[in-house]
């Protein structure tokens, strides 16, 4: 690992402050991820600051209904917490299908959002990789593609977004509060993760030295009728392949809103528009549910060794539909 | 920089390089070998200690990040030389073969049963909203899937944490 200077800070204020100063470093929360990408010397950042006791560690109602996640929430609480369980059930579900016991004490719910991409070229700096060395080329595009993107990925990388958890919140329209240099600001979660395009380097839309401060999970009522289901090569303990959040109401027998995203497909948790727009007002059906995912994988550009994964992630969305739709 | 730990009752206080993970403070500050180097990645839970009473994985905590922490390793678990009841199931179900994850599947095992009291889901369980769920095998499997043994000494380690969490475990 490459020497770094610890700092701490008083205050969030003096956290942004702290690292604004800086020309290059990264905050450091649940470390889980950052430090091992510092072993591994795919990061080297000049300068940590330590953020994990500054951001709030509560989940807290807020009078309008929403309710707020402090980033410093770690996944296991995340996961627990009783209104998590009942009103948003597809959170608590896809962080308890992530990583394992241990990491998800440690884990954060800031630091879980801006985890890297688990792209076996990004953490082996013997090989060229756009989004840890700009300029070098991707080796993923011709190389072992079998767990990389088919939907939004470009000639510079075509790695997926590893989080379970940022899936669920960006199919329940979840809100990210940032504090910066400029001030606070809040942005749609649907808006902080990027596609690669010519800058897979930038994973996110955050400035330098902006801190991830609260997730805000909007009151969505049919949020009860939520799942998250999640394909991987072993039972446990291991990324997505394919992995689908849903939220579903039917009113008469007919989709009277539905939110569905995916991961395991795109360089960002993918919200599946398209899909939703091709089912409201439309018979709950299985016919009407596959239609819906297949007209969403429609713009799928897989790769050598991943057609698999457009066939699958349209069942797997047809299917938690389905259930959804019959109270399973 | 100059940091305290509080590891299995006793305080040190130490001086540590940024770059220390608690798993070498540990290890070459302290001399507490209990806790395993497998991985040194977060992959393989054979350093998993309680940290502040949550079982979390050393190798990817930084020392200086963890200043005046309570820190509970596999040595510290036995009070006033008696086996903690973890110990004694493993021993009796002879849930290792060559031992080296075994630090870190009692710990971590001790660490699951209080997330299991407290009323924790985990990726198996049919309702999470559910108020109680049972300890069933495939939860205690799910459960403790951040601890490999390449022995492959699982068909011991289920019936031991089993044996332990009902309170069973003889003298």
């Amino acid at each position: 690992m490459k020497p770094f200077r610890y700092e701490r800070a008083g205050d969030i204020s003096g956290a942004v402050a702290t690292l604004a100063r800086e020309r290059t470093g990264e905050f450091l929360a649940g470390g889980t991820n950052l430090v091992d990408l510092m072993k591994l010397e795919v990061m080297q950042p000049d300068v940590l600051v330590d953020v994990r006791c500054l951001t709030s560690a509560e989940i807290e109602d807020l009078p309008d209904g929403r309710l707020r996640i402090g980033a410093a929430v770690t996944n296991s609480e995340l996961a627990a917490d009783r209104r998590i369980r009942s009103r948003y059930p597809v959170l608590s579900q896809a962080v308890l299908s992530g990583a394992s016991g241990q990491l998800r004490n440690l884990a954060t719910t800031g630091g879980n959002l801006l985890q890297r991409t688990r792209c076996a070229y990004f953490y082996d700096t013997t090989t060229p990789c756009n989004k840890r060395e700009p300029g070098t080329g991707c080796s993923a595009l011709d190389g072992c593609n079998a767990d990389h993107a088919i939907l939004g990925a470009s000639e510079q990388c075509v790695a997926t977004h590893p989080s379970d958890m940022a899936v669920a919140m960006t199919a329940l329209d979840a809100a990210v509060r940032i504090q910066g240099p400029g001030g606070e600001r809040e942005i749609p979660i649907t808006e902080l993760h990027r596609l690669p395009g010519n800058e897979p380097q930038r994973d996110t839309t955050l400035e330098h030295a902006e801190l991830i401060t609260a997730v805000d999970l909007p009151r969505i009522g049919f949020a009860a009728n939520s799942r998250y289901r999640k394909v991987r090569e072993r039972a446990s303990y291991a990324f997505a392949l394919v992995s689908v959040a849903a939220a579903l109401e039917v009113r008469d027998g007919v989709v009277s809103d539905v939110r569905i995203a995916l991961g395991g497909v795109a360089h960002r948790p993918w919200r599946a528009r398209t899909a939703e727009d091709a089912l409201r007002g439309r018979p709950a059906t299985e016919e009407s549910f596959r239609g819906a995912a297949e007209a969403e994988l429609a713009a799928a550009v897989p790769l050598r060794e991943n057609a698999y994964k457009v066939p699958l992630a349209s069942n797997v969305v047809t299917r938690i539909l389905l259930d959804l739709s019959e109270g399973r | 920089m100059e940091i305290i730990l509080n590891a299995d009752g006793r305080k040190h206080r130490i001086a540590v390089d940024p770059r220390t993970t608690l798993l070498d403070a540990l290890r070459e500050r302290l001399g507490i070998y209990g806790p395993k180097k497998g991985c040194d990645h977060g992959q393989c839970g054979a350093c998993t200690i309680l940290l502040d009473g949550k079982r979390v994985n050393s190798c990817l905590a930084l020392a200086v990040a963890h200043d005046g922490a309570e820190i509970t390793t596999i040595e510290g678990l036995a009070a006033d030389g008696e086996l903690h009841p973890m110990q004694r199931s493993f021993i009796g179900h002879d849930a290792f073969q060559c031992g080296y994850c075994t630090p870190g599947q009692i710990v971590s095992a001790v660490g699951m049963l209080a997330e299991a009291e407290a009323g924790w889901p985990s990726h198996v369980t049919g309702d999470i909203s559910a108020a109680d769920m049972p300890l069933t095998d495939a939860e205690i499997r799910e459960r403790m899937s951040g601890n490999l043994c390449r022995c492959g000494a699982y068909a011991n380690i289920v019936p031991a944490i089993r044996e332990a969490a009902e309170g069973r475990v003889p003298q």
